[in-house]
């Protein structure tokens, strides 16, 4: 599959915008992903091994925090995965109150 | 480092404060990262129109995110940074500002707009590379003729 890498954690992928790694769920890719460039771990989990909340990853069109099987969804060769850092918020998520976050006071 | 952008595109992205004052603006900024700061091809709107929304927030969906993101990247542009307006409040960064920046090496431009009129443009770099060593630093606004010239 092939992953895309958003400009701010590119630092930790030798420049690189896309990474294609192997691996049959979403959970397989990331960690493939986090082997061939390990400094993205700390950037992307927490200690416990959990997304960070303002990290976005979406398989296709779809955010995996709210796929049925989440990190455990099936991936096939041509999916694309999208790492994307929230911007002003993780408040956008459908079913979580309000769309929009407080900015400025 | 500077941020390079179009008169063009600053007098857009200052625009698009006034229209939709006393609401909030937000857009994404693409172009290219280089040495002397980042430079700014294109300015692309974000955020929904809808007016239901407090005066005082923002925000960009991921998946609009990742749309703006794939547009530009069939152009060579990647994502450079963000801009939004402060309606009748102050160009400085908020705290809340500072808490949801996650996006490491890009500008964050904001504008104040007072009563209606858009006042101070400011641009801020997030630098550092975690949540613990990041810190927003006030960048020179250099504006170009054209993309990719540097006076
Ligand atoms: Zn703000």
């Amino acid at each position: 599959m092939k992953i895309n890498i958003p400009t701010p954690l590119r630092a930790f992928t030798d420049k690189q915008a896309t990474v294609e790694v192997n691996g049959a769920t979403v959970q397989a890719g990331l960690d493939a992903l986090v082997a061939a460039h390990p400094e993205l771990k700390n950037h992307l989990f927490t200690p416990d091994g959990k997304l960070r909340s303002f990290v976005n990853v979406y398989l296709n069109d779809d955010d995996v925090r709210y796929l049925p099987a989440a990190e455990a969804s099936a991936v096939s060769a041509d999916d694309e995965l999208t790492i994307i850092p929230s911007i002003a918020g993780g408040t956008g998520r459908p079913g979580v109150g309000a769309s929009r976050v407080l900015c400025c006071r | 480092m500077k941020l390079h952008i179009t008169q063009a595109d600053y007098d857009a992205l200052r625009a698009h404060g006034e229209e939709t004052y006393p609401h909030e603006c937000c857009g994404v900024l693409l172009g290219h990262a280089k040495d002397d700061g980042n430079h700014v091809s294109a300015i692309v709107r974000a955020g929904n129109t809808r007016t239901d929304s407090a005066h005082n927030r923002y925000n960009i969906s991921p998946m609009e995110l990742i749309k703006i993101q794939r547009e530009g990247r069939k152009q060579g542009l990647d994502i450079v940074g963000f801009y939004h307006s402060h309606p009748d409040h102050p160009a400085m960064w908020s705290s809340t500002d500072f808490a949801e920046a996650h996006w490491f090496g890009c500008c964050y431009v904001i504008t104040s707009v007072d009563k209606g009129k858009a006042n101070l443009t400011n641009a801020f770099h997030l630098s550092g590379t975690t949540e613990d060593d990041k810190a927003f630093q006030q960048e020179e606004i250099l504006i170009t003729k054209a993309v990719g010239e540097n006076a």
